[in-house]
């Protein structure tokens, strides 16, 4: 694609408190590019809950964000456990966080159903024992 | 009511001034949970909160909050706080409890609000 920019994310599983590097400078780039703030904050929602969501349950991955003219599609890849039911994980409230996440604030079930609520089409391929790839998409 | 508006009535110590001083304030919004405070925080909210650490600052940021006003006395650590000024996000401190605060600053932007409205 001629318009198309693209930019990759290494994520780091190892510290919390570094989550959401990659969603802030995504949000800084959408928004010097002069997307309006209401893309840039869905983007910047739904990335981060996947990004912390990574870091939490996965060791991290790589976070993939293509950018054209008319949406922003975000690829989030691990290598973590997968996901057993995405049915229930999709359920607000379900969660598999450890107590020291939930310590911090995290970890009340919403992340999966907040990517879903911030983006127009979000889809889940998990494989169990090999890892979980996300695809969102939000329309500017 | 702007951010350096509210900063400027001694409500709370001002941690970090952020990069954005005259952003409006639209709401008032309490929550110490991130999980719930990332997907409903209205954009340039003035955020009532104890939760303080360094991913507060990475929701308030990247949820589009206007200011973080820590209550009952929670306070960044010095890399938090260290952050929140080279992150442009504006913090503030008190050691009220979240209602007071949350009501405080809803008085204030309803009193604007309703001054504006007088003046048409």
């Amino acid at each position: 694609m001629e318009d198309a920019i693209v930019l990759s994310y290494a994520i780091s599983g190892e510290d919390f408190t570094r989550a959401g590097e990659a969603s802030s400078d995504v949000k800084k780039k959408l928004k010097q590019m002069g997307v309006s703030p209401e893309a840039v904050r869905k983007v910047a929602i739904a990335m981060y809950e996947g990004e912390i969501n990574m870091v939490i349950h996965a060791n991290g991955g790589e976070i993939t964000v293509t950018i054209t003219p008319e949406e922003i599609c975000m690829v989030l890849d691990d290598v973590g456990p997968g996901i057993p039911d995405v049915d229930l994980a999709m359920q607000a409230g379900y969660s598999t966080a450890p107590d020291e996440i939930r310590s911090l604030g995290f970890g009340a079930g919403m992340g999966l159903p907040n990517m879903k609520k911030y983006t127009d089409s979000m889809e889940i391929d998990t494989r169990i024992g090999e890892g979980t790839k996300i695809t969102m998409v939000v329309k500017i | 009511m702007t951010v350096k508006e509210l900063m400027d009535r001694n409500l709370a110590e001002v941690v970090s001034a952020g990069e954005d001083p005259d952003r409006e304030i639209t709401k008032v919004f309490c929550c110490d949970l991130l999980s719930i405070a990332m997907g409903r925080a209205p954009a340039g909210c003035a955020w009532v909160t104890v939760m303080a650490n360094m991913n507060t600052l990475a929701v308030a940021s990247l949820a589009d909050a206007a200011c973080i006003i820590l209550a009952e006395g929670a306070r960044l650590d010095e890399n938090a706080a260290e952050k929140a000024k080279t992150q442009g996000i504006a913090v503030l401190a008190s050691e009220q409890p979240v209602f007071d605060l949350a009501l405080a600053i809803y008085e204030l932007l309803k009193k604007e609000k309703q001054e504006k409205e007088g003046m048409v």
